[in-house]
């Protein structure tokens, strides 16, 4: 029988490949930006199963805003990224040095 | 049974998939694997009978936010070979952090299994469809943040319009107001120009 435990067992390997894959492609800022996409997929994962097997539909409401601010993130990152490849021809996250961060 | 099937059949190639995006050498390839994900994702989800979140993740994720990905993957002329070269240097350090990060959460979950944070809660009775019981949720308890998520999804848009948009010089715009303006006594002229002389505009 699947339970809970199975659910939050794929999410935490969802979220641990996305920690990965941010830590592998430390200079293509892209793949670091699909690996957070893979975690927020991973935390709707746990949401939506401790909802199911809670009975208590409060953990999908939250799992549509974490869809919302994951698009809009997603919107404003690429947005940055495109202006960034516009002014440096390059996206290397080692020239991020704009801001003297 | 079938669900059993269902289950590993969708966790595995979610897993795969997700594998195959860290590791995918062309970053195209990266995306469309992201998709896989995505959709093996909403899978897991209509087994547990959130139907909605699924559709939500193959309209929101697959259609908007991947597409999005592939574009910008595409029109930036990016080279992503040399974007590679600390990989097999960062490959330790990273799988030791994963490794750590994984075994941290397992050890979570085994807690919460073991520990009495929540009580045996039966899964309440349901009485009407997914999508129908998370509209009444979202109108009624959640409205304020549901207008909330809306006005993210609005800034959002400006801001990302805002931040790509450049107006340029060097091009030569209609300009209306001066076709409105235009009235026929300066619009025609008659010339009658004399033998050998063009016409002056």
């Amino acid at each position: 029988m699947i339970g809970l435990t199975h659910y939050l067992a794929v999410a935490a390997i969802l979220f641990t490949l996305g920690v990965l894959g941010i830590f592998l492609n430390r200079r293509n800022i892209i793949l670091m930006l699909m690996a957070i996409e893979l975690i927020l997929l991973a935390v709707n994962i746990n949401l939506v199963a401790f909802s199911a097997f809670l009975g208590d539909l409060v953990g999908q409401v939250f799992a549509m805003f974490v869809l919302t601010v994951a698009a809009a993130e997603a919107a404003i990152g690429l947005a940055i990224l495109v202006i960034f490849f516009r002014r440096r021809g390059s996206i290397a996250v080692d020239d991020v040095n704009r801001m003297r961060g | 049974m079938i669900a059993i099937f269902a289950f590993y059949l969708f966790a595995t190639l979610t897993i795969a998939s997700a594998v195959a995006v860290i590791f995918a050498r062309n970053p195209v390839h990266s995306v469309l694997w992201l998709i896989m994900a995505f959709f093996n994702a909403a899978g897991l989800m209509l087994i547990l009978g959130a139907e909605f979140i699924a559709m939500l993740l193959v309209i929101v994720y697959v259609g908007a936010v991947a597409v999005l990905f592939l574009f910008i993957v595409m029109m930036l002329n990016i080279d992503f070979a040399q974007l590679r070269s600390g990989f097999t240097r960062n490959l330790p350090f990273g799988l030791l952090v994963a490794l750590v990060l994984l075994a941290e959460i397992i050890v979570a979950v085994s807690a919460w299994k073991a520990g009495p944070v929540t009580g045996n809660v039966q899964p309440a009775e349901v009485t009407q469809p997914n999508i129908e019981a998370i509209g009444e949720l979202l109108y009624t308890r959640f409205l304020f943040p549901f207008e909330i998520a809306g006005l993210i999804l609005l800034v959002a848009m400006i801001g990302a319009i805002v931040l790509t948009h450049r107006s340029r010089g060097d091009v030569r715009g209609q300009k209306v107001w001066r076709q409105v303006d235009r009235r026929p006594d300066e619009a025609i002229k008659l010339e009658q120009p004399a033998v050998g002389e063009g016409v002056k505009l």
